[in-house]
């Protein structure tokens, strides 16, 4: 189970601190049609770039809120960890993208019908934001009015 | 840090109208934070599905979450935990 403890000490003493942004009031949009008619798009946070897309901003301050796109017939192997992020392990995500992207898991859903479609791009933020200020004003509504233009239904979403 | 980012993008994502289920490795986090729509999975930092290459397993976790999606009586902030078999 992730706990606090497995972080390091300077992380520790400044999440003591930290005030979580709270969401309220908390929106709600209920399902409107069955999953196997449903337009999927997964989110993100471990940081993937693909070959040639700008890399996450290691050094701006609060944090890099933007996103990337990823293709829905990308080959998870050419994705690149792009999170700078040293408070959890790398390795089982570098072994099978799917532990932080499951998106061979999504296009196996499809096959069986418990989803109707994938969308035909997906979103990767990079997780370590500490002033999400950016985040919750610009880069998260421009991703939401991207997914709406898609026709996206529901979304998951996924940290590491 | 990652479970409040996905938390906030879910939030606006229906703020929109796209229905959402964010997985969240740290329970304070959720309570503290107040994703939509959340699935608690028991896993260490980077390990959201539990183990890499066990499709089985990944297929339980995301099973988990998408019947969260698909409750007609749950409210918001739903928080449920995933407990593995």
């Amino acid at each position: 189970m992730a706990t606090f403890d497995e972080l390091s000490v300077p992380v520790r003493m400044f999440l003591k601190g930290y005030r979580w942004r709270r969401i309220d009031p908390v929106p709600w949009t209920p399902l409107r049609k069955p999953l196997s008619a449903s337009r999927l798009a997964l989110i993100s946070s471990a940081g993937w770039v693909l070959p040639g897309q700008e890399p996450f901003a290691r050094t701006l301050a609060g944090g890099d809120g933007s996103f990337r796109e990823i293709p829905a017939d990308t080959d998870l192997s050419t994705l690149i960890d792009a999170h700078k992020s040293q408070s959890f392990d790398h390795e089982g995500m570098h072994r099978d993208p799917n532990l932080a992207f499951p998106l061979d898991r999504a296009r196996e859903l499809v096959e069986r019908g418990r989803i109707g479609a994938l969308n035909h791009r997906h979103l990767s933020f990079m997780g370590s934001i500490t002033a999400p200020g950016r985040l919750v004003r610009d880069h998260a509504p421009d991703a939401a009015r991207l997914l709406v233009g898609d026709g996206v239904d529901v979304a998951l979403l996924v940290p590491v | 840090m990652c479970n409040q980012t996905v938390s906030l993008v879910a939030a606006e994502l229906e703020r929109q109208g796209i229905s959402t289920v964010t997985l969240m490795l740290l329970r304070k986090v959720a309570e503290a934070v107040r994703p939509p729509r959340a699935l608690f999975v028991p896993f260490s930092h980077g390990y959201p599905l539990d183990y890499p290459d066990d499709p089985p397993r990944q297929h339980e976790v995301i099973e988990a979450a998408l019947r969260l999606l698909e409750d007609p009586a749950a409210k918001p902030p739903v928080l449920a935990d995933y407990t593995p078999e």
